[in-house]
């Protein structure tokens, strides 16, 4: 059995008792890179050839240096007859829209494809105190814009380990992939409208986007930051909750960074399910989206498939001892994705102020006049189609004759989402709900270069994941089942603000109901 | 010839003298430092960093609006300027917009002809700093060092009349400022930047005609001149049948005239929106109190105090509130002294005023106490030591840090007032001296002088001049 086949929190237990080397662990995981990875995401990355199409591409830099050297001093501890921490050798990726000291931090970007970041995230100081073993920057969407992962200014972009022609998901792609292809137990993402829950329900792992809040941004390369929370890409429940533990928690650095305690969520991960009232919302089992000539809502009903698995995962907790509460009413979530185009593009145009050419990242290497050529050349030439299209949108949505009907009726809109989960949320309400289980996604993972330029179409991949940025809760995503094309299919559990627990104990209730499916004997392709 | 009216608004950038800066942990103040050396990851805007507000900015920025008499919002917004300049390294400038740490305002202006001037406050709340740009031999240098020094925007009513008002307005402005201890409020170091806002309109009239802006005024003196000079061209141009455009000018100080920076037809749009980075600010009573139990008694007030209880004139209120230091030393001395206040102003404005100068010290640096003060007044009103003595005295307490009692003992400072010490010094001048009592006796009144020279001169200056007189005179009166 090689290390690579244990949870992150065996390993951890295994390297602390002295029983496993972390420096092991490690060449296990760098064997399985060799194996599957391919080359790296580059800016200058010429034909796609067919083993390209083959092989996973998560990461756009190896830190195998800085892993050796955590490796190394983790064995030194347990040696020493010292703990080494809850996440002593356990190979980890880092999405590259963190920064992490003396590594470049590109965010998948031209325009910041040279900076060397001089500072590490909080979330990334805390995994790597704890003996996590950072083996590299994962590639992503630029700047995290889309759903995908194929707008990386570094190309191959990531692909699907279940089905190399499929794409991963996105943003936090090459965290999904490289997750579920066996290179690292755990990976740090981002989630802003789903782009931790989508692509972990594409390649067939454990998502959790955590309240906003719960996990520091100090660190993290801002994409709306009234929605960025950095989450845990893990396997299994338990790993997503161990990371979270590690991660979650006060900084003086983020003011936003909330000081709720933070509970020991392994202590509690095997309450079980009983009494707990889990909805099903009918408003989650379609998408809804404006018809583009008329603008009235068309719905659709979601594939048979992804619902049957929500559906069979309602069953499942049901047979544990939940209790299922039909038809909850989400009446506003259907105006999730038109209120999250506005206010993420309001904020994502202010955030990409700062790439100017003036500081550092890339300036334009041709002439300029004045200061203004020299920004619009920069701009230009440094930023890719996404980060562009919602610096437009957003400038646009933004301006003070447009702000009152766009900006501010896109927060109005927020709050009456926000006010749909407090409602069955609400103790003493009609539904009283402890979590929410609805599909992660409308499809399962759909083939690269398919939607890739209906950026409107792309958008709508995270409807049933944004409510949750909107409204600050926390959700995960967790594997349910497989498609007939043998696709994983992601089903979704949403709580209360700071309720992650919730999440945990029941999605470890569906995990150890259903630990002898069919559905998880199955492999992805780049491991069979 | 239609007689104009001038109408003006100040806004003003007031840099706070806290430690760090407002959103990191950067000292505040770069006066001096190299470029680029006080800055970090956060003030310098390398991605994925977040402000976190400095307390002591607000409580700075509260005491301030509590002393304009503004409303402290118990709930206030941070927001985000959006605008493009390469010294601003987010490409926004975090500030507040609609719903600032202060609400409304005024400050009460007393004019030297004695009338007040009533001046609303439109805008009180906090910002970042920006860096500085500086161009040399065609290229462009930016200094990232001042990026996040803590500022207060304070921005007037039209409510100014004339520049002499806007003067006073800024001479008020930074005693105030340097009386709460809110800021430095040092023009020439830009801890306090004024841009003035100008436009004329007929007497009588109350409409507002298009205003220009005049910036880069870094003094009292030159805002003064600039608006003086900005009114003489409006009303050359209106008189001669033209129309004031909406410019923004700059004020070059060497030679002492406005230039046109551009043209202001609209307003650029700075996008708005609440800074996401930062959680809404909000106060609790308790602390607003706390706040407010800081609050000084303010310079105009204890001025108004002065004349009143003190029967004080307006120019020893005006220089005894001059600043916060003297004014508390003066009460002290005042209230030690419990006799007329007048008389402690007197030896304020004459001796401590001199000595403060001397030193280059501020009154509370002074180890001459108000108490020490005043008790060597009352030395010399009952006579102990002489006037002369006292002033000395002074200086010596100033030098030694020893109290004057003990100074006047070692020294035996202490005026010879006993009779029949000081009748034999008399004796023996006169027997010293037969020569020049005879002339004395014969008519030559004038050299009474030259005895009481002679015994001020035998007892080192310490004989009470006015008991020496009396002894002498009857000394000399005497016949043998």
């Amino acid at each position: 059995m090689s290390a690579l086949d244990y949870a992150a929190h065996t390993i951890a237990q295994k390297v602390n008792a002295g029983e496993l080397s972390a420096v092991e662990v490690l060449e296990s995981a760098l064997a399985r890179i060799e194996q599957v990875e391919g080359r790296h995401g580059a800016l200058d990355y010429g034909e796609l050839t067919d083993e390209d199409r083959q092989k996973v591409h998560a990461f756009i830099t190896l830190t195998q240096d800085r892993a050796y050297a955590q490796a190394r001093q983790v064995d030194a501890l347990v040696s020493a007859g010292k703990l080494a921490g809850p996440l002593a050798g356990v190979p980890l990726s880092i999405k590259d829209i963190f920064c992490v000291k003396d590594t470049p931090s590109t965010a998948a970007s031209r325009i910041l494809a040279n900076f060397v970041a001089p500072y590490t995230a909080t979330a990334v100081e805390r995994l790597e105190a704890a003996g996590a073993l950072t083996l590299g920057k994962v590639n992503l969407d630029e700047f995290t814009h889309g759903s995908s992962t194929e707008s990386s200014a570094f190309q191959p972009s990531t692909r699907n380990p279940w089905d190399p022609d499929r794409v991963p998901g996105g943003s936090s792609g090459g965290s999904a992939a490289s997750v579920a292809a066996g290179e690292v137990m755990l990976s740090l993402g981002t989630d802003t409208a789903g782009s931790i829950r989508q692509p972990a329900a594409f390649c067939g792992v454990v998502g959790l986007k955590p309240t906003y809040g719960r996990v520091s941004r100090y660190g993290l390369i801002a994409f709306g930051s009234s929605l960025d929370c950095p989450g845990s890409v893990a396997r299994d429940v338990r790993d997503a909750a161990l990371m979270l533990r590690v991660m979650a928690g006060a900084d003086p650095r983020d003011s936003t960074a909330s000081r709720h305690p933070v509970p020991d969520y392994l202590a509690i991960l095997s309450e079980g399910v009983k009494g707990l009232r889990i909805g099903l919302s009918p408003d989650y089992m379609q998408i809804a989206f404006p018809d583009p000539q008329t603008g009235a809502l068309i719905r659709q009903e979601l594939p048979a498939e992804i619902r049957n698995a929500t559906l069979r995962a309602a069953e499942a907790l049901a047979d544990q001892g939940a209790e299922i509460v039909e038809n909850v009413p989400m009446p506003n979530m259907v105006y999730g994705i038109p209120a999250y185009f506005v206010v993420s593009r309001v904020e994502a145009a202010s955030n990409l102020h700062r790439f100017d050419g003036v500081k550092y990242g890339y300036r334009t290497s041709s002439d300029f006049r004045d200061l203004h050529e020299m920004y619009r050349k920069t701009r230009a030439e440094g930023f890719g189609l996404q980060p562009k299209l919602r610096i437009l949108m957003g400038m646009y949505v933004s301006a003070a004759q447009y702000s009152e009907q766009y900006y501010q009726r896109a927060l109005r809109v927020r709050s009456m989402i926000r006010a749909d989960f407090e409602s069955a949320f609400d103790s003493g309400g009609a539904y009283r709900l402890d979590a929410l289980l609805t599909p992660t996604t409308p499809t399962t993972a759909f083939k690269i270069a398919d939607i890739y330029g209906d950026s409107v179409l792309m958008q709508y991949a995270d409807q049933l994941t944004v409510p949750a940025n909107h409204a600050g809760i926390p959700g995960i995503s967790i594997p349910g089942g497989l498609d007939g094309d043998g696709l994983p299919i992601g089903i979704q559990l949403l709580a209360p603000d700071f309720r992650e627990e919730i999440l945990f104990r029941v999605g470890y209730a569906f995990e150890q109901a259903t630990a002898d499916a069919a559905w998880r004997k199955h492999k992805p392709q780049v491991l069979r | 010839m239609t007689e104009y009216e001038t109408v003006i608004g100040l806004e003003t950038h007031i840099q706070l003298n806290t430690e760090t800066k407002i959103f990191c942990a950067c000292k505040a103040d770069s006066w001096e430092d190299p470029p680029n050396t006080n800055i970090c990851p956060v003030c310098a805007g390398l991605p994925g960093v977040l402000p976190v507000l400095n307390e002591a900015v607000v409580r700075k920025g509260a005491l301030l609006a509590a002393a304009m008499h503004s409303e402290i919002r118990l709930k206030s917004f941070f927001d985000r300027k959006n605008y493009f300049y390469p010294d601003l390294p987010k490409g926004y400038q975090i500030s507040q917009y609609d719903m600032a740490l202060g609400n409304g305002g005024y400050l009460d202006l007393p004019m030297p002809d004695g009338s007040i001037r009533h001046v609303g406050i439109t805008k009180l709340h906090m910002e970042e700093d920006a860096g500085k740009t500086k161009y040399e031999n065609g290229r462009r240098y930016v200094d990232f060092n001042r990026c996040g020094v803590p500022l207060v925007e304070m921005v007037t009513g039209p409510d100014l009349r004339s520049a002499d008002e806007a003067a006073q307005y800024l001479i008020r402005l930074r005693q105030l400022l340097r009386w709460l201890g809110v800021s430095e409020a040092d023009m020439e170091k830009g801890h306090l930047r004024c841009d003035a806002n100008v436009s004329i309109r007929p007497v009588g009239s109350t409409v507002l005609n298009t205003k220009t802006e005049i910036k880069n005024v870094n003094s009292i003196e030159a805002v003064r001149t600039a608006i003086i000079k900005e009114v003489e061209r409006q009303v050359e141009l209106v008189e001669s049948g033209g129309r004031v455009e909406a410019w923004t000018l700059d004020w070059d100080d060497t030679h002492h005239r406005l230039t046109k920076m551009r043209s202001k037809e609209t307003e650029a749009d700075y996008r708005y929106f609440r800074e996401p980075d930062l959680l809404p600010l909000e106060l609790d009573e308790a602390w607003r109190e706390d706040v407010l139990a800081n609050l000084p008694e303010l310079p105009l007030e204890r001025r108004a105090r002065f004349l009143q209880d003190y029967d004080l004139p307006e120019y020893d209120a005006d220089i005894l509130t001059a600043d916060r230091p003297i004014s508390d030393y003066f009460e002290a001395a005042v209230d030690a002294y419990a006799g007329d206040p007048k008389v402690v102003s007197n030896w304020i404005m004459n001796e401590i005023l001199r000595m403060l100068n001397e030193l280059g010290i501020s009154a509370d640096q002074l180890l001459l106490k108000p108490d020490q003060l005043a008790a060597v007044i009352k030395m010399v009103d009952s006579g102990t030591i002489n006037n002369a003595t006292g002033k000395a005295l002074l200086s010596k307490v100033q030098q030694t840090g020893k109290s004057p009692l003990e100074i006047v003992d070692a020294e035996g400072l202490a005026q010879l007032s006993d009779d029949s010490a000081l009748q034999s010094v008399i004796d023996q001048v006169l027997a010293a001296h037969p020569d020049e009592v005879m002339s004395f006796r014969s008519g030559k009144e004038g050299l009474f002088g030259w005895f009481m020279g002679q015994v001020m001169r035998e007892t080192r200056g310490k004989a009470d001049p006015q008991l020496t007189k009396q002894l002498l005179l009857d000394a000399l009166s005497k016949r043998d």
